[in-house]
């Protein structure tokens, strides 16, 4: 329990359902999915031929002599926090009280290709000259402080597809230690790309259910076989509930807590009991000062991996005992976002908090055939209504690695 | 391959406008790149090197530092 408390004052998105946070969000509670073929020849000889391409092209947002200057991840990150910071109110802030903590899982690999090849083929001058501040994994956070003239602080932790979720928790303890007031927090990815997906079709993760794009995406479904990339961004804005209040901003949740485990299993497969998923989730709840029976919403990581997905509903019987265990209703917005990466945590941190805002919890699509090893209740095929009393939700993230994050959300 | 300097002042024009974002009517031969053009220094090695394959001359890194307005780019690709 910290004196500080942290809130949730703005909401960026750009995802496979939508440009921004209302069409994203609604496409979510409709159950829609955000799957598409890749037809690009480039992708043929490929043995996954499916993504979640962003709904929007930055292209679209952003003008051209600045898209030349970013990456992809940079751009998703700028158009998000954008949204974010005005629907925050766009408030003056003192910049040294305004810090950025934007994370990628995988940085700036598709800058980092294309100049590979533009350097093979053409010499060393034609390399642009804005690679590097393209490429370094702390450049969405470094273009989103530059953007809002943020200098308590820009920050990027990288923990693979946990990246965003933590930091948003990095973000809550930069608010409670007080070296900043408001902080901008999220994450992106853009790295759909044929090497990037034969390097995850080569561990076998990738779904190749490529005849039915939208199906492809199946968390707890017996029929499911891997995850879809997906690209993006989810930027929130966070504040200091007293700072909010001086200001009269609008709070759609408290950010109440965190809590941070490594399996230290295995670099890329998770301990399958869930002890330390679980570890996660309950430290969360006690630095959000909640009780298990508190957590009326769970949004998983959930990717529609066979080794994963089972494993996690273990793990949150584990953390919140059997009583809160039987009650909490548990979605998967991958389902119809696919995978963002470093992105997803956010983007489901978002989703998470409209959820206790709005009250309608979105479901998990395509579940034809429940797996039988699930142990939690999940929100299937339709947006359900959040309890009256609910109290409080949890976002979940993993990542190659071991690394486990949950954050916990309450109604403000 | 000769240039005249109107058609080099409008490739000119083109590239700081692909690459900076700043109209091309507002690259006129008096304006320097850095003080008027508001052109930082990574842009301008982009804008070197676009020119460079445009008009197909060599601009060497010791000599770029010394082409501060556009009419010294235009007189160096003319020379």
């Amino acid at each position: 329990m910290n004196s500080t408390e942290v809130v949730v004052t703005g909401l960026g998105a750009t995802t496979p359902l939508g440009g921004d946070v209302s069409s994203t969000w609604s496409a979510l509670l409709e159950g829609r999915s955000g799957i598409t073929e890749i037809t690009e020849d480039w992708a043929q000889e490929l043995p996954a031929r499916i993504a979640g391409r962003a709904a929007v092209d930055p292209s679209e947002k952003l003008p051209r002599q600045r898209l030349r200057r970013l990456d992809r991840t940079q751009q998703f990150a700028l158009i998000a926090a954008q949204e974010a910071w005005q629907d925050a109110g766009a408030p003056e802030v003192d910049p040294i009280r305004l810090g950025t903590v934007v994370s990628s899982g995988i940085g700036g690999i598709l800058t980092i290709l294309e100049q590979y090849d533009i350097f093979r083929e053409k010499g060393w001058k034609r390399v642009s000259p804005f690679t590097v501040p393209m490429l370094m994994p702390n450049s969405p956070s470094a273009a989103v402080a530059l953007e809002f003239t943020a200098r308590a602080g820009a920050h990027a932790p990288v923990s693979a597809c946990a990246s965003s979720s933590e930091a948003i928790a990095d973000a809550i303890g930069m608010i409670r230690s007080g070296r900043a007031d408001m902080v901008i927090a999220g994450g992106t990815e853009a790295a759909i790309h044929p090497l990037n997906i034969a390097s995850f079709a080569s561990m076998r993760a990738l779904s190749t259910r490529n005849d039915d794009p939208r199906a492809a995406s199946r968390p707890w479904d017996t029929g499911r076989d891997g995850f879809v990339m997906g690209e993006g961004a989810g930027i929130v804005v966070l504040e200091s509930a007293e700072h909010a209040a001086r200001r009269g901003a609008r709070v759609y949740a408290v950010a109440a807590g965190a809590g941070y485990s490594d399996d230290a299993h295995d670099i890329v497969a998770p301990e399958p009991e869930g002890e330390g998923q679980a570890r996660a989730i309950t430290m969360a709840l006690e630095d959000a000062d909640m009780r298990p029976g508190d957590v009326a919403h769970i949004n998983a990581h959930a990717t529609s991996t066979p080794t994963g997905d089972v494993g996690e509903t273990l793990a949150i019987r584990r953390a919140l005992g059997d009583a809160a265990a039987d009650r909490v209703a548990v979605t998967s917005t991958k389902s119809m976002t696919g995978h963002l990466l470093g992105g997803a945590g956010a983007v489901e941190a978002i989703a998470t908090v409209l959820a206790l805002h709005e009250g309608r919890m979105p479901p998990t699509i395509n579940i034809d055939e429940l797996d039988p090893g699930v142990v939690v209740d999940i929100v299937r095929d339709k947006a359900r209504d959040l309890p009256a009393d609910a109290v409080g939700a949890i976002n979940e993230s993993f990542g190659f690695g071991g690394h486990n994050v949950a954050v916990a959300f309450r109604r403000a | 391959m000769a240039h005249t300097e109107q058609e080099i002042l409008a490739g000119l024009g083109e590239i700081v406008d692909e690459i900076a974002g700043v109209p091309a009517a507002e690259v006129t031969p008096e304006k320097s790149f850095v003080d008027d053009l508001d052109i930082d220094s990574l842009s301008m090695v982009e804008i070197a090197v676009a020119a460079q394959d445009k008009f197909g001359v060599e601009i060497p890194d010791d000599q770029l530092k010394d082409l501060k307005t556009v009419q010294d780019v235009i007189n160096f690709i003319q020379k």
